[in-house]
């Protein structure tokens, strides 16, 4: 059984429709890429998933719960990294982690042991009781991860998780995308617009633009796809998005990227 | 692999569930604020300046009817009162903050309800407001105004602390929610803070107020929270309401405001 299935959902802002019914599954263990231009309905695909915003049409089911009739159920089995940052940095990375253990409801009994592992995994038990504003960017967003394992999601959704990090930065987060699906089947859903990360790490990818999925599948067969020898996911990309490249993203999601990537740095 | 916390389990393991996520949002907010405890010593100097320049004065003019009380003695619980108002009325920019950062995300994938969030974060604000009314108490003693030592009546003047700080602090939350950004934020609390003072009975008796004020004196939350800890703090003076009406007030318009915020809160992610 797929651990997300997603049925023609659809997200309406006003007249603008973000996200255009769109259908796609998850498998366990597998990795699934989102790729896309600025405002291709990427985030706004994860939100909805995530039951931060109602769907206006569709169905959509994680681990069998249903996102619109069973929030709750939905929010107890997967873990979200959100592409702002999420750590508090006037805590301790301990601390930014105890708060979700509780909200989460992971026994009291083990409680620190699952925070100590989950700070283990991700490279950071050394930085345990340092207040998250002395971390760097790699740091955080291991961090951010770490947060959003503790409960041992069934799936993991990352909205742009590597956005603003230097290469060794991104690289560490790879390496421990790759070991959570190895070592714990976790599924993950990531949206990215970097074709390195997307040729890296998903199983199978689909392309966004203007809120429809305009082509998906493994990456080796979209770029066989192309009839070209030796194309790139980006002659991919460029082929389904490439006039997409201004697609009116607003004032408000521009500013919020680039805070993010300034905060990462 | 993870099982969903939301078991067929019984109502009242439900309830403990949600308090107990509830006690984890006082836990985190209690430990941001050990980090930097200087705001709290910072917003002591407001309430000490009322006491020790305006009470002073006012206390010599005689102007205003106190009955059997000093006017110092009328005035210490207003200002308790209004230094709770203070604290708790920009306690929205927390979850402004939280927002332009993106923890509020995280908060809101959780399997925490929505009420128990924002009980989390009212609770949080009346910890702030527990340690003004310390500071403000501790001055009435030093000022000489002899307010009650009992431990009953302290503990009373508490529990209205803990609950006029959540009102305040939900409402605060709600405007928040409402207009999400820091400039339109601090732009209405500003409004807002100086009608609730002075449409209260904080500085001087509603009796000596026009009477096209007394209706908005009644209709403010302030006048209900001052009114019990002006009759907890001074017992000798003479309430407007009676203690049970007071708390109830207090009790019921922190519900409802609990209840507006709880499905305001969520549009914070969208």
């Amino acid at each position: 059984m797929s651990t997300l299935v997603a049925q023609s959902i659809t997200r309406v802002f006003g007249r603008f429709t973000a996200v255009d019914h769109i259908s796609f599954e998850v498998g366990e263990g597998e990795v699934f890429g989102i790729l896309g231009p600025n405002g291709a309905g990427k985030t706004t695909t994860i939100k909805v998933l995530t039951t931060l915003l109602p769907l206006t049409s569709g169905t959509a089911t994680v681990a069998g719960f249903d996102v619109v009739r069973e929030p709750a159920r939905v929010r107890g089995v997967i873990g979200y990294v959100p592409q702002l940052i999420s750590a508090d940095p006037l805590v301790t990375g301990y601390d930014n982690l105890r708060v979700f253990a509780r909200l989460y409801q992971v026994p009291r009994a083990e409680r620190d042991a699952r925070i100590e592992s989950a700070l283990e995994f991700m490279g950071l038990s050394e930085f345990a009781r340092t207040p998250v504003k002395y971390y760097s960017g790699g740091m955080i967003r291991r961090l951010e991860i770490a947060q959003a394992l503790l409960h041992r999601p069934r799936i993991l959704f990352l909205d742009e998780p590597t956005v603003g990090l230097d290469p060794v930065a991104r690289d560490a987060v790879w390496g421990q995308i790759e070991r959570l699906r190895e070592e714990f089947r976790t599924s993950v859903v990531l949206t990215t617009h970097y074709m390195e990360e997307a040729d890296r790490l998903c199983d199978r990818l689909a392309i966004m633009h203007r809120g429809r999925i305009v082509a998906s599948g493994p990456p080796s067969s979209l770029k066989a796809d192309m009839g070209t020898p030796g194309a790139t996911l980006e002659d991919v990309f460029a082929h389904f998005a490439g006039e997409g490249l201004d697609t009116g993203v607003g004032f408000r999601e521009t500013q919020r990227t680039r805070r993010t990537a300034i905060r990462l740095e | 692999m993870a099982t969903p916390s939301l078991p067929a389990a019984g109502f009242g393991r439900r309830i403990a569930t949600q308090l107990d996520r509830t006690f984890a949002i006082v836990d985190y907010e209690v430990r941001k604020l050990r980090r930097d405890p200087s705001e709290l010593l910072l917003r002591a100097v407001q309430p000490a300046l009322w006491l020790l320049v305006f009470g002073e004065v006012f206390t010599q003019v005689h102007v205003i009817p106190t009955g059997n009380l000093t006017y110092l003695q009328f005035l210490a619980p207003g200002v308790l009162s209004q230094s709770v108002l203070f604290i708790a009325i920009f306690y929205g920019i927390a979850s402004i903050r939280e927002r332009e950062l993106g923890i509020i995300y995280k908060f809101l994938v959780s399997p925490a309800s929505r009420i128990s969030l924002v009980t989390g974060k009212a609770l949080s604000a009346s910890v702030r407001g527990l340690s003004q009314a310390t500071i403000v108490y501790l001055l009435a003693v030093a000022l000489g105004v002899h307010p009650s030592l009992d431990p009953l009546d302290i503990l009373g003047v508490l529990v209205a602390v803990v609950l006029g700080a959540s009102l305040f602090a939900t409402l605060s939350m709600i405007i928040a929610s409402l207009v999400k950004t820091q400039e339109r934020f601090l732009g209405i609390g500003q409004l807002l803070t100086m009608p609730l003072f002075f449409a209260s009975s904080a500085i001087y008796p509603i009796s000596i107020m026009p009477t096209w004020l007394r209706p908005i004196a009644y209709a403010n939350p302030l006048t209900y929270l001052v009114d019990a800890v002006r009759k907890l703090m001074i017992p000798a003076s003479t309430s407007v309401f009676p203690l049970g009406v007071d708390f109830a007030v207090l009790l019921g318009a922190t519900i409802v405001l609990i209840l507006v915020e709880s499905r305001l809160y969520p549009r914070m992610a969208q």
